[in-house]
């Protein structure tokens, strides 16, 4: 009885409370809804996009991984001034290569733009790089008809 | 039994304040759990990178673009030359971002050099500091990313990075920048670019493992980072870095 008359009474205030209240509600049931559970977690922002992120396909074996089963090559350039110099530095992403061989076989490097790029000369580059004006220095041949890729030492 | 309208609203009134309360506790217990053996908060990535043994080959770019499917006309990472003459503003170029190398240089009178440029992984960023809607961020392991399904394409952090390292892509439109690989990195592999280099001018470190050499590397040496004047706190590192670079 009383709680009715204490509502007919306030009525005024009582309506218009509830309005906000559901307000309020459907404002927080809207929010949980778009925004995903583990939001914030780290900081402001989603930490789903760091597996999202992490998932991208590689195209880069890496060196390691050549290594292991190219032994032949592996051990020629570790003999050499290209130790230092990974396979797909010259030969290019190969991770697709690496997963199925037989399948995928890479094409081999072209010669004339790969060895010119890192060693034609330049005022730019360090001092105590070996670098050589290509054009006079090969007189056209082509650079592995007289050094040897993988251990260019003639 | 009837009800009347005042008590259907009180009705619907307490259900929706259960119901809100319900979800957001949800929400306060919802985390998820950790999925793997990589623990972010056992890294701080970052990269060194050494001038005077960058020989400008491009090998970098291209093995960033390939490995990140960067659309063609923009960069993660590219590299500069610049030839600097005494007494004037340097001259710094960098054909389609050095990805098919550099033509040889006419000038053996100047100064020059090459600069490899890439994100510098700021710890305190300003491109995340304007992003509007958390849209990119500070990983845990210090990794500047882009969340590609929040990001608006606003470009405030295109006009935010001082570094000019960010990009809309053409075909997505969201924003695009350097991850510093972390598909790779956080895999136990370098980075495209890291792997590729022949010279070994650029590597990536990791700050918080006390075996990598990269604070041999900061006892030793000179460094700098770029702007520093900029307080960001960037995490890549410049030895011998010339007074001219920006
Ligand atoms: C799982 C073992 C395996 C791995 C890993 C591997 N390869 Fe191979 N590779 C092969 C085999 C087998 C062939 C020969 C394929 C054929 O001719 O059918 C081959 C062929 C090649 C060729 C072509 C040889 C030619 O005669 O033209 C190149 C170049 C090459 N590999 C480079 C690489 C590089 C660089 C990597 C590292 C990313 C790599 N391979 C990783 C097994 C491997
Ligand atoms: C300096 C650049 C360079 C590096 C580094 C390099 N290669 Fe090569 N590689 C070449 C070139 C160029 C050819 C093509 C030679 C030709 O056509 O005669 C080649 C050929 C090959 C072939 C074909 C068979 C052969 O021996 O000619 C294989 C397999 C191969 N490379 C694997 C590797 C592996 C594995 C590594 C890393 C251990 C590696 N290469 C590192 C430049 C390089
Ligand atoms: C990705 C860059 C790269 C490519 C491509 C490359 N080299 Fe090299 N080359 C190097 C580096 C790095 C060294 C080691 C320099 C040093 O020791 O300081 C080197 C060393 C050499 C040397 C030894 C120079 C000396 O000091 O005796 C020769 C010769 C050479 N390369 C020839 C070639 C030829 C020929 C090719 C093409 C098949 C080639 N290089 C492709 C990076 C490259
Ligand atoms: C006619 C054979 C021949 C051809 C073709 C050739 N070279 Fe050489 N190259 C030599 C000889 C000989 C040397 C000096 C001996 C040495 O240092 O091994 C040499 C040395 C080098 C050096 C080291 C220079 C130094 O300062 O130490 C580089 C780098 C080099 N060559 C790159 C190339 C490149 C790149 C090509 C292809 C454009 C090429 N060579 C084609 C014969 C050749």
């Amino acid at each position: 009885m009383v709680l009715r008359r204490f509502l007919r009474d306030s009525g005024h205030l009582v309506r218009p409370a509830i309005v906000l209240l559901a307000a309020m509600g459907l404002f927080l049931v809207v929010r949980s809804a778009v925004i995903p559970k583990a939001f914030g977690q780290y900081g402001h922002y989603r930490p789903g996009a760091l597996d999202a992120i992490r998932a991208r396909p590689i195209s880069f074996a890496g060196q390691d991984t050549c290594v292991a089963c190219h032994d032949e090559q592996a051990k020629v350039r570790a003999a050499g001034k290209h130790a230092h110099v990974a396979c797909e530095a010259c030969h290019g992403p190969l991770a697709k290569h690496a997963d199925d061989p037989t399948a995928n076989v890479p094409k081999r490097p072209e010669v004339a733009n790969l060895c010119r790029r890192c060693h034609e000369k330049d005022a730019a580059k360090p001092q105590g790089f070996p670098q050589v004006a290509t054009v006079e220095h090969s007189a056209g041949m082509a650079c592995n008809s007289c050094h040897q890729p993988h251990n260019p030492h003639l | 039994m009837d009800i009347s309208r005042r008590d259907l609203f009180t009705m619907g009134g307490k259900l929706l304040v259960l119901a809100s309360v319900g979800a957001s506790l949800e929400q306060i217990t919802g985390a998820a759990p950790p999925t793997d053996a990589y623990r972010m908060a056992e890294h701080w990535w970052g990269m060194i990178i050494d001038v005077d043994k960058c020989i400008g080959c491009g090998n970098c770019a291209r093995a960033c673009s390939r490995e990140n499917n960067v659309p063609s006309g923009y960069f993660r990472t590219w590299v500069e030359r610049y030839e600097i003459e005494e007494g004037r503003p340097p001259h710094v170029e960098s054909p389609n971002g050095a990805l098919d190398g550099f033509p040889p240089s006419k000038r053996e009178d100047v100064k020059s050099f090459y600069v490899p440029k890439l994100c510098n992984q700021c710890a305190d960023s300003p491109c995340v500091q304007v992003c509007p809607v958390g849209a990119t961020f500070v990983s845990p392991d210090g990794v500047v990313l882009v969340d590609e399904t929040y990001c608006l394409g606003c470009r405030y952090c295109v006009q935010a990075c001082p570094y000019g390292c960010r990009y809309l892509h053409p075909d997505k439109n969201t924003v695009d920048k350097c991850t510093l690989c972390y598909h790779r990195i956080t895999k136990g592999l370098t980075t495209a670019c890291c792997e590729s280099c022949p010279t070994g001018a650029r590597q990536l470190v990791d700050f918080k493992d006390p075996k990598d050499p990269v604070h041999e590397f900061l006892r030793h040496n000179k460094v700098q980072v770029l702007k520093p004047y900029m307080a960001t706190q960037a995490k890549v590192y410049y030895k011998n870095l010339d007074g001219a670079v920006r």
